[in-house]
């Protein structure tokens, strides 16, 4: 009785996790969607207001250290941090789902390969080659930042995958399909993906929190785009102006607050999803 | 089976300090132009260091990489002086070596990194455990779970707030650097308590960020344990709660704590190089911040060797370990 009540309860609590992230997750994306739709670009540029001024009824954020108004710079930077983490996110969940259905459906010395190479690339640090590859690039965009990072985050994903395949390829259902003659992509595609796709969901958002983490990092040790707006630019500039020294707190902490929103949110949601996926799964098996 | 398993991580770790190496190797020649006069013009553009300085500098390299010859014997060549630590010169700082740079560093990155990691090792777990115990307070419960929001929000944004709060509001604790200007550094209490009074906010910033995670890899693993037979015999034989939780509970479910120590190794270092900018601690993190400012690109080039080559030792020795404290894992899982 007591054991079944509390189930109930941690259902209930999963949802509520799941719910309270996408909620988070929506309300960011909306701020990012409608939020350059308000501003005027023009306050964005370097010297366009005085600078170092406190939050007043004119600047809602204060300005920068060069004069940029940093409601506008937010909200401008906004969806290009989240436009790197979702194609970030997108390209190495394909990568990650392509291999792992390869690897769990082909087995033998494939699987080696591909098992063994993701192994190698958990154990290098992600950050270090990030670090070697973008300073090597002579002019860094938003697109080529997610590209970058995306080659160094399909990992978890392939293993997800990869487990995933493994015990659906064993299930009476595709073997079913199997005898019945149905073969390779259709197999795949009809009867496998579908079924994947609880996990394929999860790992997009582990994926996309990783691609941010990355991303976040590496513009912070000033290895981002240099010349358009995003959360770790912003990070990064306050950073190198002393922003913290100097006490200039509207600089440094509207980016750190969206930015801790959106992993929080990205947590929430994690968490749901895991457990909500676990459940369905134990309750078919 | 443990000598296959061995000999599986061996293998994986030799693999990934020779991709290192090699990727070292080709990322540089794969940019266009020459890295070397591109890093040295600009050098030149911004006004440091002498001319005869740089003449010998882009000689000692052209003669140290063999620019001139085939790549395969570049490439070798490049293996040779990295099996002899020799990375080359700082263009920020000439003539410092490279290898001496990251040495100078390493000790701080050390200390902060496996001092932050061990503390926030054992809260963490604890707090998993006390967050799981069916017996603990509800508003306990509630307040440790409530922690564990913090272990998605990168290190060093946590630093940020810190510094402010702690060392330009309040003025408790230093802004940065690694120890008081003009301490002898030497075993005596002034080195001891002026390291303790520059590392407390760094290592506060990487423990905040980090419990959450044990915690919850914890809460997880202790939730399970305690749904064994085991669990419910010991109930049954009568045996204190405290005995249980600590005994039959937690000692089971700390286990594969050890086993995602070696996972999160990349990410906890990904995460301390950034807090150590943040407080301008003098480890590799910040050293490796200014190479970037300075486009010191050997210096870059060689901590990013480094840091993934001793994390792949690392992460070999770990798991060497695991089978040892836990015999459920011998290979075949992973």
């Amino acid at each position: 009785m007591g054991s079944a009540l509390s189930f109930e309860f941690g259902r209930l609590a999963s949802n509520r996790a799941l719910f309270a992230g996408l909620l988070v997750l929506l309300l960011v994306c909306v701020l990012a969607l409608l939020g350059p739709l308000f501003v005027d670009d023009a306050l964005a540029r370097v010297g366009a207001t005085m600078p170092r001024q406190p939050p007043s009824a004119q600047h809602w954020l204060g300005t920068d250290g060069q004069g940029r108004d940093m409601l506008t710079v937010m909200l401008l930077a906004l969806p290009q941090t989240l436009k790197i983490g979702l194609v970030a996110g997108l390209i190495s969940l394909s990568v990650g789902v392509a291999l792992g259905l390869v690897s769990g459906f082909a087995g033998g010395w494939i699987d080696n390969i591909i098992r063994v190479g993701s192994d190698v690339m958990m154990t290098i640090p992600g950050i270090a080659i990030l670090v070697l590859i973008a300073a090597n690039v002579r002019v860094m965009t938003v697109g080529l930042m997610a590209v970058i990072v995306a080659t160094l985050s399909w990992m978890v994903a392939t293993r997800a995958i990869r487990a995933q395949t493994l015990s659906l390829r064993e299930r009476g259902y595709i073997q079913v399909a199997r005898l019945n003659g149905t073969k390779g992509l259709k197999l795949i595609f009809v009867e496998v993906l579908p079924n994947l796709l609880p996990f394929i969901a999860a790992s997009f958002v582990i994926t996309v929190s990783q691609a941010m983490l990355a991303t976040i990092g590496l513009e912070a040790l000033g290895l981002g785009p240099q010349n358009e707006l995003t959360l770790g630019m912003t990070i990064y500039w306050a950073q190198f102006y002393g922003a913290v020294i100097r006490g200039m707190w509207w600089w440094w902490l509207p980016p750190i607050l969206a930015i801790s929103l959106i992993f929080i949110g990205l947590m929430m949601t994690s968490i749901g999803m895991d457990s909500f996926v676990n459940k369905r799964l134990g309750g078919r098996s | 089976m443990y000598a296959d398993y061995v000999a599986r991580r061996f293998g994986i770790m030799l693999l990934v300090i020779f991709l290192a190496v090699t990727i070292n190797f080709v990322i540089p020649r794969l940019a266009p132009g020459d890295p070397i006069e591109a890093q040295l013009n600009q050098l030149i553009a911004s006004g440091g260091g002498a001319a005869g300085d740089v003449q010998a500098m882009a000689a000692s390299y052209r003669a140290r990489f063999g620019l001139d010859q085939p790549l395969w014997h570049q490439y070798l060549a490049y293996w040779n002086s990295v099996l002899r630590f020799d990375l080359g010169f700082s263009l920020a700082n000439y003539p410092e070596r490279v290898s001496q740079a990251i040495l100078a560093g390493l000790p701080w990155t050390l200390g902060l990194l496996g001092f932050a990691t061990l503390v926030s090792f054992t809260l963490g777990t604890l707090l998993g455990g006390i967050v799981a115990w069916p017996r603990t307070p509800r508003f306990l419960r509630a307040a440790g779970s409530s922690l564990l929001v913090f272990s998605s929000i990168p290190y060093f944004l946590i630093g940020m707030i810190l510094l402010y709060l702690f060392a330009i509001v309040w003025r408790v604790f230093p802004a940065g650097g690694g120890i008081p200007f003009g301490t002898t550094v030497g075993l005596n209490w002034s080195t001891v308590s002026g390291l303790a009074w520059h590392g407390t906010l760094p290592a506060i910033s990487i423990v905040i960020a980090e419990i959450g995670a044990w915690a919850l890899g914890m809460r997880g693993m202790l939730v399970s344990v305690l749904g064994e037979d085991y669990i419910t015999l010991a109930e049954a034989k009568g045996l204190q709660n405290r005995r249980i939780f600590v005994w039959y509970g937690m000692r089971n479910a700390m286990l594969p704590q050890f086993t995602k120590l070696a996972l999160t190794l990349g990410h906890i270092v990904s995460g301390a190089i950034l807090v150590e900018v943040i407080f301008s601690y003098p480890g590799i993190g910040f050293r490796l911040y200014q190479a970037i400012q300075t486009n010191d690109y050997f210096v870059i080039q060689g901590i990013v060797l480094l840091l993934t080559i001793s994390i792949a030792v690392a992460m070999f020795i770990l798991d060497l370990i695991y089978p040892l404290i836990d015999p459920r894992i011998d290979g075949r899982g992973r």
